[in-house]
């Protein structure tokens, strides 16, 4: 794992994005609190839909229309970018936070060859010549494992295979050497061989850099493998909030507990793989209650009324759950929760 | 590169024969003897048939058109039965008029429309785009005859502003231009909304947006050079239509251009003419598309250059 300090480095507080439809509001984000260190790699872990992209998109204040963030703070270095111009935004973005996307078919634009996209952050945030920035590109594509980058940087995306697309991406996202680094299911679209190069290429990276990254992906091994910390999102809300360890090993939430045992395990000798019934309630329509109980084994008459607050404890543990109190021991009488034999998971 | 365009030259070979066939074709089918029409109305039936005689016209049809092909590729085009001049030198007089008058046009015609179309989706929904997208539907819809007419009426009769007909100055060019670009412009200017629309909402434009690059150079560095791609296709069909257009906006200008060497050939049956005017405007029409299918190629490396 990366070098942690204490220093925070980016701190969201009661984020609020929304999307105004014809069909109603949307809150697609609705009230998310977390923070990233320097060095830290923090992961945003949830279901398609429970807002971690609009997350990442508020943050670069990228939402496009009819998406706008309503609410909350987002501190970065200790300014709101809340409160930044657009053209304050536009320097931040691609220098300082910058970002890689699922899908590196479709993220690069396929009538520039991949130097002249790369070189372009070069001169737009360094000022540097066309000839310079050129050869920090190639440089660049060197670095992040682009073989002959002499020829590849001449050639447009079309030419490369998925992998070497999204190291592209990479360069393009390190060209500034960013405080942050957003990668946004970075190895989603990727073969598995090939994932895991692309993740430890960004490790590599973190290392030499120094940045902090968020990662946002649904895929538990992923972060198993790369996060120091990492948020659970459900519905637009944080429902916990951890240390890795703390979540794999001892996960507080029935949904985080749900995520885990849906996860086919090489260690463990698993019978079966518990999936989680139903499904996550539409942005439009959230229930009134704890936005998980009408999945929740563990759902109590309070769940279904009253929306549980994000319990902070000291160690930076969040919860959001009405089995815990102030002092997180579990209210429940039978203690710890545990969902093994959960009535309603079906076998898959 | 150079291979292909080698290749799409050689291809045009077929396509100008083709056309050589087609359009020897249809006039054999036009009804009415040009021996009689050149003969005059009291004329014998021997005059008739010598005047067939020497025209070629009492060989058989194959004999008739390979003789004609030949004669083309010599640069002879035959010699109009009106004016006893070859049909080459009255095609070479008017020609670089109409060619004038097209380049004029396909200008507006991209040039308005390229604009309009990325105001349009620029400002999506705005009222600048309602306004363009009612004036580009008013455009495709209005026949050229009658814009053509209604500019002259309001610029040229009301205002006096420009010249109602005749040719020779910038002037002269600027009411006709309109008239006979209007349409490919609104068309430009819709296919440049829709298609810019559709890029802008693309991955590599949130790319290009998280790059932090300025607003300008996402949409004229990022968009447009996508966005173009189907708009070429587009603006090579148009010159087509343009060509076609030239006929009606000449009369209407009384401009004496190819496209009013067509038609008055046309109404005087005489063949030659009508041939060699038809066969000229394709041979343009088909450089055009091969020009146009180049530069697409430039736009769209997907293609492959084997």
């Amino acid at each position: 794992m990366a070098m942690l300090t204490q220093e925070k480095l980016l701190e969201v507080q009661g984020l609020q994005t929304y999307f105004f439809t014809d069909e109603g509001i949307s809150k697609a984000v609705d009230g998310i609190d977390f923070s990233v260190h320097r060095g830290e790699t923090l992961g945003l872990v949830g279901e398609s839909g429970c807002g971690k992209s609009m997350t990442s998109l508020s943050i670069m204040q990228l939402l496009s229309r009819p998406g706008r963030t309503v609410g909350g703070q987002i501190l970065f270095k200790n300014e709101d970018l809340l409160t930044k111009s657009e053209e304050q935004m536009r320097r931040i973005r691609g220098k300082e936070i910058s970002m890689i996307f699922q899908e590196p078919m479709t993220s690069l634009n396929p009538v520039y060859t991949v130097g002249e996209q790369v070189a372009e952050v070069f001169r737009l945030h360094e000022n540097l010549g066309r000839k310079e920035a050129w050869a920090k590109a190639v440089e660049l594509l060197r670095m992040v494992g682009i073989p002959s980058p002499e020829e590849r940087a001449h050639q447009e995306p079309f030419r490369l295979s998925g992998g070497m697309r999204q190291r592209v991406m990479i360069a393009m996202a390190m060209a500034c050497q960013p405080d942050l680094l957003i990668a946004d299911e970075p190895t989603t679209a990727l073969d598995v061989t090939v994932q895991s190069q692309i993740l430890d290429l960004m490790k590599q990276l973190q290392e030499r850099m120094g940045m902090s990254i968020i990662l946002i992906t649904h895929d538990l091994g992923v972060v198993a493998e790369t996060c120091d910390r990492v948020a659970v999102l459900y519905a637009g809300q944080i429902v916990e909030y951890a240390s890795v360890d703390s979540i794999f090993d001892n996960p507080k939430h029935p949904y985080t507990q749900g995520l885990l045992q849906s996860l086919p395990r090489i260690d463990e000798d698993q019978e079966e793989l518990l999936a989680i019934p139903g499904t996550v309630p539409s942005p439009y329509d959230l229930p009134s209650g704890c936005r998980f109980a009408p999945r929740c084994a563990f759902r109590k008459d309070i769940c279904s009324t009253a929306q549980p607050e994000l319990l902070k404890n000291s160690d930076e543990e969040w919860v959001r759950c009405w089995m815990y109190d102030e002092n997180w021991s579990g209210s429940d009488a039978s203690g710890q929760p545990h969902i093994s034999n959960q009535e309603g998971s079906k076998v898959i | 590169m150079l291979t292909y365009i080698v290749r799409r030259l050689i291809q045009t070979v077929p396509v100008i024969f083709g056309v050589i066939l087609v359009v020897f074709l249809i006039m054999q089918m036009v009804p009415g003897d040009p021996a009689v029409l050149i003969a005059g109305d009291g004329a014998s039936e021997e005059t008739v048939q010598a005047i067939r005689h020497d025209l070629g016209l009492d060989r058989p049809l194959p004999l008739q058109y390979i003789q004609y092909v030949l004669d083309v590729f010599r640069g002879d085009l035959g010699t109009s039965y009106r004016s006893d001049h070859p049909v080459m030198d009255e095609i070479m007089l008017r020609l670089p008029t109409t060619i004038q008058l097209a380049l004029a046009s396909i200008v507006i015609t991209i040039v308005l429309g390229m604009i309009a179309g990325i105001v349009s989706a620029t400002r999506q929904h705005s009222t600048a785009d309602r306004l363009i997208m009612l004036v580009a539907l008013l455009g495709i819809s209005l026949p050229s005859f009658w814009l053509g007419m209604m500019l002259i009426s309001f610029f040229s009769v009301k205002y006096h502003l420009l010249p109602v007909t005749g040719w020779g100055s910038l002037e002269h060019v600027i009411l006709p231009a309109i008239t006979l670009g209007a349409s490919g412009a609104a068309i430009v200017a819709r296919m440049t909304r829709s298609s810019m629309l559709d890029v802008i909402h693309q991955d590599y434009i949130r790319t290009a947006r998280a790059k932090g690059l300025k607003n300008r150079l996402i949409v004229y560095k990022h968009a447009l050079k996508n966005a173009l791609i189907p708009v070429i296709t587009v603006i090579g069909l148009q010159f087509g239509t343009l060509l076609g257009g030239t006929v009606l906006v000449e009369s209407v200008f009384a401009i004496n251009g190819l496209g009013r060497l067509i038609v008055d050939a046309i109404r005087m049956r005489d063949l030659p003419v009508v041939q060699g005017g038809v066969l000229v405007a394709s041979v343009i029409f088909v450089f055009v598309n091969l020009g146009v299918d180049l530069l697409y190629r430039y736009f769209n490396k997907r293609i492959e250059m084997d």
